[in-house]
């Protein structure tokens, strides 16, 4: 398949492919690092982060609208602040979710996982009722728009090059907050041994409650970073929640620097095949392999060692 | 020394097979149509499916996402034969090539794809159907049970490749029919499917079948294969140090459960005359799972009566409120994870407990002698396995 | 008390150069020791010593990092659990674990040693040889009253004479146990000394104890652990004089 192709439009292709499927190796690694928070973490498999993150991309059209009609002047802002409103109605919904449900099944992972399911269906609902079947879809602000010119063969999308320098830092951030930060530790501590967290005084429940949030919010941050890729319908979110899972299990559930590590392959794999094949034998071809790594691998392909 | 016996047949479950028998040789053909005759028997396919989740899941613990793969795979199997059967050349002369399925004639094959030549055989068919599905699940479970893998990444895993296998079936039009899937099947070894009257003979081979699956899984759940697998769902590792290889426990009842999911496909096809990637997915796999969770997990008769609640709810209300199905899908999946984990059937024998202690009761002393006292205790002791989560 | 004039063989068990390190960490360290044929040898230890390890190591549900294990000559680390039970060792875990699930009865069936395959699990019936045998052993066990009764209603005392009644019907030559009386009530523990004292005529007993009354009544030999190694061997009384275990036992 290389062969119709002289070795510099090669490099420009993979270059190319490469950038572009930043976008996709970012709304990877969000949903991954909620996702990784909270099954890493918390044991818990979230069948409806998918849903969360579509959550984040309508609050995300809502609030271009509200700056449309509202305050023009302002537009090229909105983005920064979608993203928060995307955060905080997932990281809402999400804590409501846990308390009404999750916090009900920890010790049954798999039932869970059924309950969850159950959630998004009744999301997607929500959302078709609410904003109708149609694909919304948003306008980028100016100042987001275009490409920089790195060669003459090779561009590189401003959204794209702004939606990972914003991966990386939440990634970053997440790592403090989860390895250097105290909350972290509690949480840490929560995981390996409840009571014990619970006798030595942290308030488990409140910790459990935190963390699902954060990981839902960071699902509506994938969201917002998801409108400027597709548009946004009320099953977007289960496209990706087969991908997400893999790029979690793949990256060796517990470490996040696995999780970007995995997002990256898998996104730029899917990505530079899509340039030769068809988009779904790409992800045919992509997926088969993780899975048969999986097979030979369940530990993941990043992680050294697990104990079970 | 009655209760020393593990007799196969007690008799509250003769009572449960008879009322079912009664229900779908009797009552369903005597007062449906024969176009709501043959919704049943569609639901009914999936029962096979949800049979076999309740072996491997319900028991075993092993909950698998993937069961639409097995499903598909019988599905196929009998769709590319009667697929070849409506391509003689006679009917499609007027394609350029004549002789193979219209879909690859659209598509530009000119030539039938080395693996549909076999379909022309029945008995390849039929030995295809029964054998491919459990084959591919023993791939599937010996490396991930061999290594231990199991719970969550299992069920993530078989979902993954339900996933790949829709991608694969649509974007592979040529060879699979794409999206619309293997369609317009008319004729089995020239007799026309599409009949009435072979819909009722297709009708009740469709049960006899799901008798005699009944039948296997409730063999193997008498057996001494059955405790074990509740013995590994609730304890792998004193299973494993009582000297036995836990894994091929695993294996055999998820290849088992595959094998019924397969026929399930293969029954699908028949009476509904087609086959298509929309029941292979994501989708179809975990209302598979629904369908075995409403009916109770651990029950193979409750498992018949989810898919057909389940299927004939969802006919019902996506015709009447279309927009309310979605809510209620998701109220059924949380309500029966949240408050009944055994299902109807854990609701049931909850009832014909109180009904026997009862009429224990009311009845003379002199009636009560030992042997029905002894077989109540056995009814205990095996309705009494409750699901895993229940703590 | 030298061991070394033995040959391996004769030994049912001979532990040797035993190391297992988990990232680094050397939860056993380079221990040997033997046990002969019919001996009751207990091992004590301060938390955290490794003695639980140890016997995870030898039944082989932790795999050695190295050094050997051998079993009557056999080779144990490179053998699979299952094989490790058809060998002749028993093990016995900490906290009671059965199947609460299924009846008394079924418990010990399934342990009953034939139809460990598949297809013998499908094919397995339950003739008069088996039914006797589950019979004998609940007796013994102080359980035949309660065959049908569902595991998860016994007691803690009873759940743990219901496991060891489990190790006794696949007659182990070679049984582990750890803190068999753990958790249980005097009455319960006199009966668990005495059920121990009878089965272990005929076979070998690796046992974890704390208790130190019972250790006296049962043992022969004591295999003090301190931090994953051999710290003192031999004679409860030997054992109990030795400067380095009253160290590490009133030491800190």
């Amino acid at each position: 398949m290389f062969a119709d192709y002289s070795s510099s439009e090669l490099v420009a292709i993979f270059a190319m492919q490469g950038f572009a499927g930043l976008s996709l190796f970012s709304i990877f690694v969000l949903m991954a690092l909620g996702l990784a928070i909270i099954f890493g973490q918390m044991g818990v498999i979230n069948m409806a982060h998918g849903e969360f993150m579509i959550l984040g991309a309508y609050m995300t059209y809502l609030t271009s609208h509200v700056f449309e009609s509202l305050m023009p002047g302002l537009y090229g802002a909105y983005f920064i602040v979608a993203m928060m409103v995307a955060f905080l109605a997932a990281g809402a919904l999400g804590a409501f979710v846990e308390w009404a449900l999750i916090r009900r099944l920890y010790h049954r992972p798999l039932d869970t996982l059924l309950a969850t399911w159950g959630l998004s269906l009744i999301l997607q609902q929500c959302y078709r009722s609410i904003f109708g079947a149609r694909e919304v879809g948003v306008s980028l602000p100016d100042w987001l728009m275009g490409s920089v010119a790195i060669t003459d063969m090779i561009e590189v999308p401003i959204n794209g090059l702004f939606v990972m320098i914003l991966t990386l830092l939440i990634a970053a951030g997440v790592y403090y907050l989860m390895y250097r930060s105290n909350w972290g530790g509690q949480v840490r501590a929560v995981v390996q041994n409840r009571p014990m967290a619970g006798a030595v005084g942290i308030n488990t429940e409140r910790v459990d409650r935190a963390t699902f949030a954060l990981g839902c919010g960071i699902a509506g941050v994938a969201g917002s970073a998801f409108t400027m890729i597709g548009s946004t319908g009320p099953t977007s979110g289960q496209l990706y929640i087969v991908d997400t899972f893999l790029v979690v299990v793949f990256g060796g559930a517990a470490s996040l620097l696995g999780t970007i590590a995995s997002a990256f392959t898998i996104s730029q794999a899917q990505s530079t095949m899509e340039f030769f094949l068809s988009g779904s034998m790409a992800k045919v071809l992509t997926l088969l392999v993780v899975v048969g790594i999986l097979m030979l691998r369940p530990q993941g392909l990043f992680s050294l060692k697990i104990r079970r | 020394m009655n209760v020393m016996k593990s007799n196969l047949f007690k008799r509250q479950d003769l009572i449960n097979y008879g009322l079912l028998a009664l229900l779908l040789l009797v009552v369903l053909p005597l007062t449906l149509d024969i176009f709501r005759l043959n919704l049943v028997g569609k639901y009914l396919s999936y029962a096979f499916a949800a049979i076999g989740l309740v072996l491997c899941w319900g028991y075993g613990g092993i909950l698998s996402l993937g069961q639409g793969i097995f499903f598909g795979i019988g599905g196929y199997a009998m769709a590319m034969f009667l697929k070849l059967e409506a391509s003689s050349p006679e009917a499609t002369a007027i394609q350029s090539t004549p002789g193979i399925p219209d879909f690859m004639d659209w598509n530009q094959l000119t030539a039938l794809p080395w693996f549909w030549e076999p379909f022309n055989s029945l008995g390849f068919t039929v030995l295809a159907i029964l054998f491919v599905a459990p084959l591919f699940a023993f791939v599937v479970a010996t490396a991930m049970f061999k290594r231990r893998v199991g719970g969550v990444y299992f069920a993530i895993i078989t979902q993954a490749i339900a996933a790949i296998l829709t991608i694969l079936i649509i974007g592979q039009q040529g060879y699979t029919g794409g999206v619309n899937g293997i369609t317009d099947l008319r004729t089995l070894m020239g007799w026309d499917i599409r009949s009435d009257s072979a819909k009722y003979v297709l009708y009740f081979f469709g049960v006899a079948m799901l008798f005699l699956c009944l039948l296997m899984a409730h063999l193997v759940l008498k057996s001494k294969l059955g405790r074990l697998l509740v013995a590994i769902r609730d304890r792998e590792d004193r299973v494993r140090f009582s000297g036995y290889d836990v894994s091929n426990f695993k294996i055999f009842v998820f290849c088992f459960a595959a094998m019924l999911s397969a026929i399930g496909g293969a029954m699908f096809t028949l009476q509904v005359g087609f086959m298509s990637p929309t029941l292979v997915g994501i989708v179809p796999s975990i209302e598979m799972v629904i369908f075995c969770a409403l009916g109770g997990r651990l029950s193979i008769i409750g498992a018949v009566y989810g898919a057909l609640l389940v299927n004939a709810a969802k006919t019902t209300m996506s015709e009447a409120f279309p927009e309310l199905w979605l809510f209620a899908m998701g109220a059924l999946f949380i309500g029966v994870v949240l408050a009944f984990p055994n299902g109807l059937a854990g609701l049931y024998t909850l009832l014909v407990d109180k009904f026997k202690q009862r009429r224990a009761h009311s009845s003379a002393p002199a009636n009560r002698t030992s042997a029905p006292a002894a077989e109540k205790e056995q009814v205990d002791s095996s309705s009494g396995v409750t699901a895993p989560s229940q703590s | 008390m030298s061991l070394s004039h033995n040959n391996p063989q004769d030994f049912v068990l001979a532990v040797e150069g035993l190391t297992v390190s988990f990232d680094g960490f050397k939860a056993v360290n380079d221990l040997s020791f033997y046990v002969d044929e019919g001996e009751i040898r207990v091992i004590i230890g301060p938390n955290g010593a490794g003695k639980t390890t140890v016997l995870d190591l030898i039944c082989g549900r932790t795999k050695a990092t190295e050094g050997s294990i051998k079993f009557r000559n056999q080779e144990l680390t490179k053998m699979k659990e299952h094989q490790i039970v058809h060998a002749g060792v028993g093990r016995k875990f900490q906290n009671p674990s059965i199947y609460e699930d299924l009846t008394v009865f079924e418990n010990l069936e399934l342990s009953f040693p034939r139809g460990h395959s598949v297809f013998g699990a499908l094919t397995f019936r339950r003739n008069a040889e088996v039914i006797d045998k589950v019979t004998e052993i609940a007796e013994m066990i102080f359980l035949s009253d309660l065959l049908h009764q569902r595991a998860d209603l016994l007691s803690h005392g009873q759940k743990q004479w219901l496991e060891i009644g489990m190790l006794l019907i696949q007659d182990p030559a070679l049984l582990m146990l750890d803190e068999p009386v753990a958790g249980m009530s005097v009455a319960e523990r006199k009966k668990t000394a005495e059920l121990l004292n009878r089965i272990t005529q005929d076979r070998s007993v690796l046992v974890i104890e704390h208790d130190m009354q019972f250790v006296e009544d049962i043992a022969h030999r004591v295999t003090v652990l301190h931090q994953g190694q051999l710290l003192s061997e031999g004679s409860l009384e030997r054992v109990k004089s030795d400067p380095k275990v009253v160290e590490v036992y009133l030491g800190h």
